[in-house]
């Protein structure tokens, strides 16, 4: 079930260097949102905050709050494990495991989580590669590795590995930036119908893709350089692009900077 | 094409938990790892085991059940299976350590007891096999002329051969050459040996000397020396080696001007370790070396003796004298190997091309 | 009149083109070129020659060279034969192969995936310096310091698993058999094994890990779906390498096991041999009959080095054509 998520107040290190400061949003469930900002805003730091992968990196820390719908999932006690669990990630460059077949590999998450019965998972196995438009493209060779795919399917294999799980949010860092542009739009028309099922958030290079693919857009930048990275606006799509309340989003749209 | 909401089945009904459960505190596998030993010992000491080393494998195994018994319980299966391979791989660390950290303690220890100056100036000259007394001189003597003279014999070969392969070798040769490589690096000390033994000493009719085992050394530090020189080589960048020879510097002196002087830091360390390796070797110094207890300087001609063969001489003498001896020539020898080791090492890290790493 | 250029610099024209002429390169080259082929003659006289003393001595050996348990080439007529040997550097070494190859991976995957940073590097560090430690060392530290540990073990083996054949102790003595030879050469190839292993784990892809953790796996978890896979033909290598060394490992064997010329399932029972430990022990006082059999038997261990050698080799060969997948 999609899930709303609530950021208060959050900032981000590595060691003692703050990366991004004092973020504060609100992300409607069944919808996706993108961030947009320069090289090294923390656009992505801040998304790998969201899955608890940020603690990840040797020395990376967070304070704040991020409430999904009503448990926060920085609260004492709770265990980084459950929360990738239910917060999926989808990442810049597609990562099939080379080792494993196309089956097991969007049944990876599933066989993680309890062992399920072969026709259980084949169902679900069936139904994830569908909702990534991409069983019929694979539905002959699902024993063959991941590896053998197009840059294009890979990436749409990572995602049915993500959704099979049934995440209530699903994260995705510069998702088609590695890809071929008729493989973008392909996986941005994907995005158009996960987002009936997901909450999603996506970040982006690309401000035209921004525009076509989000609902709400959030713009990051950096105070000054070496300074950690903040919110600038957020706001409906729409209204960034065409009538951006801050005058430095109107500046990175237009092509200023950045 | 659009999906409509899809119910979800009930198999994840029952694998979605809250986000927060009972998690054990921190320092738990510390408490369990001294609850473990304390229970080793004591089943030990109640069943009349006295080693220590059964001890330790019951304290291993307790640890092992009681952290997945109890994670189970607390945190789930999963989690227990993770503690489990983290506790195992722990104890593998430990397992590890435990009989180097002993190597190590016994042979400082024990060799401390005879090690001194006198023993490292004089040889077994007049010493009786079960008298105190007595050194190590021509045992040093031995392997630094022995392993000095494999040097020279091995590494302006395994240099050139390095370069051969890596600058000027295309084709069949080159595929024997770097075939034959690999399979000298894979002779036993012993064989090495035996080949000098069965043609210079059968053969040829030579007697012992330091320089049959230097021979039999240098097969022995050849193919190591090709090997790390290779890597040094091919890590030098192709860019330098084109704008040598674009500036109409013959192939040659690019090679001996601009490609070694670049790698030559890496070719050193690799030389060293090759030394050190060969500086332990006490095989094929058996066969051909023969071992003596007299000072002989001149390698080519009659017996010589050797560290690692002094060691091993002293310890089938038996006595209590001449064990001692044996821990304090062991201990001679390491330090030798481990400076270096250490030197080699270091001289790696001073002169690595900064290549962005 | 039409300028024809004057003969010298033609001829030096000609010259400089055909570079290879250079008498600078022709001897660098060529040098390096014999050195190569040194090694070549080498190789080949190695094989040369100790196969001409092995094809002497087993043509005089009365009986089979490969199934004979004694060995007695002074005897009338000479009767020698390595079935004792191969079964114990087969035994022994097989023996430690399955200590150390668990235990070097869990060392490898400390130092990659669970120690604190600051102190893997150290660990890395000690743990090449122990690949370093001569083997002669390794034996004076196992005949003196760990036999008499290990007779404790023994008699507990003996007592509670003394029903398998192999551990049931059928004669007296210390523990210098070919169990703990096992054991020593276990811990002497640790570190090879290690330190192979090690540089594969760290070469996994982070984006593989980070997938897998991005589905929520457990750490061990994550180790499980992408690092051991990638590692596999690298462990497998590794162990290779280190089978190699322990099957031609001399002196520590020579050193701690108490020789004899049986072959027997008794793990525990101190005696047996093997090719290296027998050529150190034997060649001083064989005579030249005594010498021609011992260089058979190494050459029988040459070989099957080799063959262990060679197989690894491929494994790595095997697994760089098919990790193209690798962008």
């Amino acid at each position: 079930m999609a899930k709303r998520i609530d950021v208060s107040g959050l900032s981000a290190y590595y060691g003692n260097h703050k990366a991004i400061d004092d973020i504060s949003m609100t992300v409607e469930p069944r919808s996706v949102t993108a961030f947009i900002g320069p090289s090294g805003c923390g656009k992505s730091t801040f998304l790998r905050t969201l899955n608890r992968m940020h603690e990840v990196t040797p020395g990376g820390r967070v304070e704040g709050k991020v409430m999904l719908d009503d448990e926060n999932l920085y609260g004492s006690g709770v265990d980084p494990v459950a929360v990738r669990r239910t917060v999926g990630m989808v990442f810049q460059r597609p990562n099939p495991f080379p080792t494993m077949s196309i089956f097991d590999n969007v049944a990876a998450g599933l066989r993680l989580n309890g062992s399920y019965k072969k026709s259980e998972l084949a169902d679900v196995v069936e139904r994830s590669l569908k909702g990534a438009n991409l069983w019929n493209e694979v539905k002959d060779r699902l024993n063959k590795p991941g590896s053998g795919l197009s840059g294009g399917q890979q990436q749409r294999l990572c995602i049915a590995r993500a959704i099979a799980v049934e995440p209530d949010v699903l994260l995705m860092d510069e998702p088609c930036s590695a890809l071929d542009p008729i493989s973008t739009l392909a996986i941005e028309d994907l995005i158009g119908e996960l987002k009936e099922r997901f909450t999603i958030v996506i970040v982006t290079h690309n401000m035209q893709q921004a525009a076509r693919v989000s609902d709400r857009t959030a713009f990051f930048n950096l105070a000054a350089v070496g300074q950690p990275g903040k919110l600038i606006e957020l706001d409906d799509t729409e209204r960034i692009f065409s009538n951006p309340s801050v005058q430095a989003t109107e500046d990175y749209i237009s092509g200023r900077f950045g | 094409m659009s999906h409509a909401v899809q119910e979800r089945p009930v198999a994840f009904a029952k694998s979605r938990g809250p986000l927060s459960h009972a998690r054990l505190p921190r320092w738990t596998p510390a408490a369990i790892a001294v609850g473990s030993v304390a229970a080793g010992i004591g089943i030990g000491l109640a069943a009349g085991w006295h080693s220590k080393v059964q001890w330790g494998l019951i304290a291993a195994l307790v640890f092992v059940l009681a952290t997945y018994a109890i994670t189970t319980k607390v945190e789930g299966s999963r989690q227990a299976k993770d503690r489990i391979a983290t506790s195992l791989v722990w104890v593998c660390f430990v397992l590890a350590v435990v009989p180097l950290l002993s190597l190590a303690w016994v042979t400082i220890s024990k060799g401390m007891e005879v090690l001194d100056g006198y023993f490292l100036t004089h040889s077994m000259n007049g010493v009786l096999d079960a008298e105190t007394g007595g050194g190590v001189y021509h045992a040093l003597l031995g392997t630094i002329e022995q392993v000095g003279i494999a040097t020279l014999i091995a590494a302006p070969i395994g240099l050139l051969t390095a370069v051969y392969l890596v600058e000027y070798g295309t084709g069949k040769l080159a595929k024997a050459v770097t075939f034959f490589v690999d399979v000298m690096t894979g002779i036993p000390s012993i064989v090495a040996g035996l080949f000098i033994l069965s043609t210079w000493t059968l053969m040829l009719g030579f007697g012992p000397s330091g320089f049959a085992g230097a021979m039999a050394l240098a097969i022995l530090m050849m193919p190591v020396v090709v090997r790390s020189t290779e890597e040094m080589l091919k890590l030098v960048p192709n860019e330098l080696r084109e704008a040598s020879l674009a500036l109409g510097v013959p192939k040659w002196r690019t090679i001996l001007k601009v490609v070694l002087p670049t790698a030559i830091g890496g070719i050193t360390t690799g030389v060293m370790l090759a030394v050190a390796r060969i500086t332990g070797e006490t095989a094929p110094v058996l066969l051909l070396v023969f071992g003596t207890k007299l000072i002989n300087p001149n390698p080519f001609e009659g017996a010589q003796s050797s560290l690692p063969l002094y060691v091993y001489e002293q310890y089938a003498v038996g006595t209590d004298a001449a064990v001692a001896r044996a821990w304090a020539a062991a201990l001679v020898l390491i330090a030798f190997v481990m400076i270096l080791n250490l030197v080699a090492r270091g001289i790696a890290r001073w002169k690595a091309p900064k290549t962005g790493r | 009149m039409v300028t024809t250029t004057p003969p010298a610099i033609e001829k030096n024209r000609s010259r400089r083109a055909k570079s290879a002429a250079r008498p600078g390169d022709r001897i660098f080259s060529g040098l390096s070129k014999g050195s190569g082929i040194t090694l070549l003659v080498i190789m080949a006289a190695i094989a040369v020659f100790l196969t001409y003393r092995t094809v002497l001595a087993v043509s005089k050996d009365e009986a089979n060279f490969f199934t004979t348990f004694e060995w007695n080439p002074a005897g009338n007529p000479p009767v020698f034969g390595i079935a004792v040997l191969a079964f114990g550097t087969i035994v022994s070494s097989v023996i430690a192969m399955v200590i150390a190859v668990p235990v070097a991976i869990g060392i490898a995957l400390f130092i990659s995936h669970y120690a604190p940073r600051k102190l893997a590097k150290p660990l890395a560090y000690v743990v090449d310096l122990l690949a370093a430690v001569p083997s002669i060392i390794y034996g004076l530290w196992g005949a003196i310091f760990l036999v008499p540990y290990l007779d404790g073990l023994n008699q507990w083996l003996d007592q509670y698993l003394g029903w398998t054949y192999i551990f049931d102790k059928s004669a007296d003595g210390v523990a210098r058999n070919l169990f703990t030879v096992g054991i020593l050469l276990a811990i002497m190839i640790l570190p090879i094994i290690t330190n192979v292993t090690r540089e594969v784990f760290l070469q996994a892809p982070k984006m593989h890990e980070e997938a897998a953790l991005a589905l929520g796996a457990t750490r061990w978890e994550v180790i499980r779906m992408a690092v051991l896979p990638f590692g596999r033909s690298g462990i497998i290598s590794a162990s290779m390498l280190g089978l190699g060394r322990a099957l031609g490992e001399t002196m520590a064997v020579a050193v701690v096991l108490s020789p004899s010329f049986v072959l027997s399932g008794h793990l525990l029972d101190p005696g047996g041999g093997t090719f290296a430990q027998n050529i150190a022990a034997k060649f001083n006082e064989a005579d030249e009959f005594g010498r021609d059999a011992l260089i058979a038997s190494g050459l029988v261990l040459f070989v099957i080095t080799l063959l262990v050698n060679g197989a690894a080799r491929w494994i790595i060969a095997r697994r760089k054509e098919y990790s193209g997948a690798n962008a």
